[in-house]
């Protein structure tokens, strides 16, 4: 047993945060934010990595690493809140791998995972409007409207902008019926993606808590610093007390979609809820510790606190996946199970 | 990354497995009474004899030389099986370990053996009326007398105390010195004149904790572990171990719990209680971050070879958890839930102690933002 990362997963992890701190300064989340845009270069720099075919097999022209791979990159796009259809093209490559037909892996992995193109796809069910993340400027969509999943090129369907507080990620609503069926079982791609989703969330708790720690640890008043009184110390104790739960729940989830099938279902639904939270938890927190400076436009802790809150509510609200891990702890009409 | 066991850990479980099959006693008796304590130092016993005590010990001193690991899938299978705790929790988890440690040759000839067989029982005489959290600052009084020394002085909550025969004591030898520095920790014998322990009822109706009275009580020197004047030292090495002792076999308990708790849901027919499912699954979260949580610190301890503040973290959410289970079965069980001595009244009360016995919750949010996250301290 060793529930630590070995050394290529912890090289994945740290080459991300560095390359995506340099890439995504604050300032330039910002710029991109204010005009609700990507950086094309910096997709084609971060993308010609193969990032988004990280978790997609060789022989597609991925990596043919894991889910946990994939956890740690998006993971570290969250500590960065970076404006980058990464998320999203991993996902749709990990639905067309692992239940696509020949043709439509042969058509689409190879230039997803290389970063080439790029993928739409949706972020809530049919029944809660349909949200799709990356759609615009996508040359593929990958959708459910119901009717089971779908592949189609934008120009088979209809998609129109939707303006969501987060405005560091691109977010849409798509209506049509065109494209392709998806032929094959896609609850473990569904499972997979929703635990990457759970690693974005998991390292923007990580972030907005590391700020507020600094903060805490420079503001004086009352003549010492804020961090000194436990009303704030506290605080921020116990957003290490999230952070790190959500991050055990993940890294968990993510392994189990790699080693342990049978495990997947009640651990992405405890991983997705528990980091939704922490997301948001923190967050708040983090604005609370910062005082009315956080409270401003001109402060950049709003990126995380709106990307947390929007992101929260993407791939089944922690509600709903509560609902799950009560129904699979024992609550359902099925025999319950072990983790 | 491999959460599964390795061959050799996975033959470990299963000897274990097939040998508590074989010899789990079952539950101990009403909780709190002696016979409830002869019970389980019976079954401390069985698990020496067959080597299981001490796992982790150099087999030199009586143990298996075990790796952290197979101590605490060892812990854990105990806990999955149900089996009542070892008598000597404090011996095992604290003294022993601090012997090792910190003590000499003799002290680990003498002391050592009776520890794992059960035979003398330790407690733990840290805490003292004035001096809690704030421990440092124990006024019990050591003083110099012929080969050894006298004290004087008071604590109080000492768990066993009225069954050990062996406390670990912390007593000021040097009143002059800094307060962390003039604190010594002596193995002080509970047979010793000068020395009246009295019962402490505890909320939950039974005695498990105490208050020790030392009138001019004689210790010799040969009894002190460490150094004079650095008991400080001595005492955080206990405390290390204590929280990271409870670590893996907590989690399994509250799982167990749980378990139960959901049994009892079903039972009473709130299976499909929105408010109740909630609950259930925040707990079942809780449950299972613990579990991990654990694992992450026992990787991570196995690396740096000694448990790390993160510890703190763990005994928090354990304190967390299990409170907020034994709430909802109060709730679940409604108005019948408070008829004194049933099971559920019984942990839902002694949870209670949970985020106050080996370092309040407060405390420990102070150990995690001034130490794991740096924070300045409040001075
Ligand atoms: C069931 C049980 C068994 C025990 N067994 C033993 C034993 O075997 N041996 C032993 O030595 N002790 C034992 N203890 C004692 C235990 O370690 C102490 O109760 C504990 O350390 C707290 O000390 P206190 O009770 O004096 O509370 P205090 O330290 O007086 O604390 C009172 C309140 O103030 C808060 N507080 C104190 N300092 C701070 C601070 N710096 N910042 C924020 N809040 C603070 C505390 O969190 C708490 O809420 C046991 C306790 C219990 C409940």
């Amino acid at each position: 047993m060793n529930f630590d990362l070995n050394d290529e997963q912890r090289a994945i992890k740290d080459t991300a945060r560095e390359l995506l701190a340099s890439r995504f300064k604050l300032d330039k989340v910002r710029e991109l934010a204010e005009s609700g845009s990507y950086d094309d270069a910096i997709w084609k720099e971060i993308g010609g990595l193969g990032w988004a075919g990280i978790a997609v097999p060789e022989e597609h022209g991925g990596q043919g690493l894991g889910i946990v791979e994939l956890m740690l990159l998006c993971e570290e796009v969250g500590y960065a809140c970076a404006p980058l259809p990464l998320f999203s093209s991993a996902a749709a490559g990990l639905v067309i791998a692992s239940a696509g037909s020949d043709e439509q892996r042969e058509r689409w992995l190879p230039e997803l995972s290389s970063g080439q193109v790029t993928a739409g796809i949706p972020a809530t069910a049919p029944e809660d409007d349909s949200v799709m993340i990356d759609a615009d400027g996508a040359a593929v969509l990958a959708f459910d409207r119901g009717e089971g999943p779908r592949l189609a090129e934008p120009s088979e369907v209809e998609i129109s902008g939707l303006d969501l507080i987060d405005r560091t990620r691109r977010y849409s609503q798509l209506s049509g019926e065109g494209g392709q069926e998806i032929p094959g079982e896609i609850d473990w791609a569904l499972a997979a993606i929703t635990i990457a989703f759970a690693g974005e969330l998991t390292g923007l708790a990580q972030r907005a808590m590391e700020m507020a720690v600094e903060y805490a640890r420079d503001r004086e008043q009352f003549g010492r610093p804020i961090g000194a009184y436990q009303g704030v110390s506290h605080a921020c104790a116990k957003m290490l007390y999230d952070v790190e739960e959500a991050r055990s729940l993940t890294y968990y989830a993510a392994w189990c979609a790699d080693a342990q099938p049978e495990s997947l279902p009640l651990a992405a639904s405890m991983a997705k809820a528990r980091a939704s939270e922490a997301a948001w938890d923190v967050a708040a927190a983090s604005l609370q510790v910062h005082g009315g400076i956080a409270f401003t436009w001109e402060h950049d802790l709003q990126f995380f606190l709106k990307r947390a809150r929007v992101s929260s509510g993407l791939y089944g609200t922690p509600r709903r996946h509560r609902n799950r891990v009560a129904d699979i702890a024992g609550l359902g009409s099925l025999e319950p199970a072990t983790a | 990354m491999d959460l599964t066991l390795t061959t050799s850990e996975q033959a470990f479980r299963d000897e274990i497995r097939g040998w508590l099959e074989q010899n789990n006693p079952g539950a101990a008796p009403v909780a709190g009474d002696d016979a409830e304590f002869e019970f389980r130092r019976g079954w401390q016993k069985t698990m020496h004899e067959a080597g299981f005590a001490g796992l982790s010990w150099p087999e030199e001193y009586g143990g298996r030389g075990a790796s952290m690991i197979e101590q605490s899938i060892f812990n854990q299978e105990l806990a999955l099986s149900r089996a009542p705790m070892p008598a000597n929790v404090l011996g095992l988890v604290m003294g022993g370990p601090v012997v090792i440690a910190h003590g000499d040759t003799e002290q680990k000839e003498r002391y050592l053996e009776p520890i794992l067989s059960g035979e003398e029982i330790w407690c733990q005489g840290f805490s003292e009326p004035d001096s809690g959290s704030d421990l440092a600052s124990l006024k019990t009084r050591a003083v110099k007398s012929n080969g050894g020394w006298r004290i004087t002085g008071q604590k109080v909550w000492t768990t066993y105390a009225h069954e050990a025969k062996w406390c670990m004591l912390l007593a000021r030898t040097d009143p002059e010195s800094p307060k962390h520095r003039g604190i010594t920790y002596f193995i002080f014998d509970m047979e010793a004149d000068g020395v009246e322990v009295r019962p402490l009822r505890q909320i939950t109706g039974e005695a498990e904790f105490n208050e020790i009275f030392f009138e001019d009580a004689y210790v010799p020197d040969e009894n002190v572990v460490g150094e004079v004047g650095g008991g400080w030292q001595v005492a955080i090495t206990t405390l290390m171990f204590e929280r990271a002792g409870l670590g893996a076999a907590a989690a399994i308990s509250v799982s167990n719990s749980l378990d139960d708790l959901i049994a009892l849901i079903r039972e009473r027919g709130l299976a499909e209680d929105p408010m109740v499912r909630d609950r259930v699954a925040r707990l079942k979260m809780g449950v299972e971050a613990l579990r991990l949580g654990g694992m992450r610190t026992l990787t991570r301890t196995m690396k740096a070879g000694i448990p790390g503040p993160e510890g703190s973290l763990g005994k928090w959410e354990w304190a967390s958890v299990n409170q907020e289970l034994g709430e909802l079965a109060m709730d679940v069980l409604g108005p019948a839930a408070a008829v004194d001595g049933e099971e559920w009244t019984y942990r839902f009360l002694r949870s209670r102690a949970n985020s106050i016995e080996g370092g309040t919750t407060e405390v420990l949010k102070n150990i995690v933002a001034e130490r794991v996250l740096g924070l300045p301290k409040l001075r």
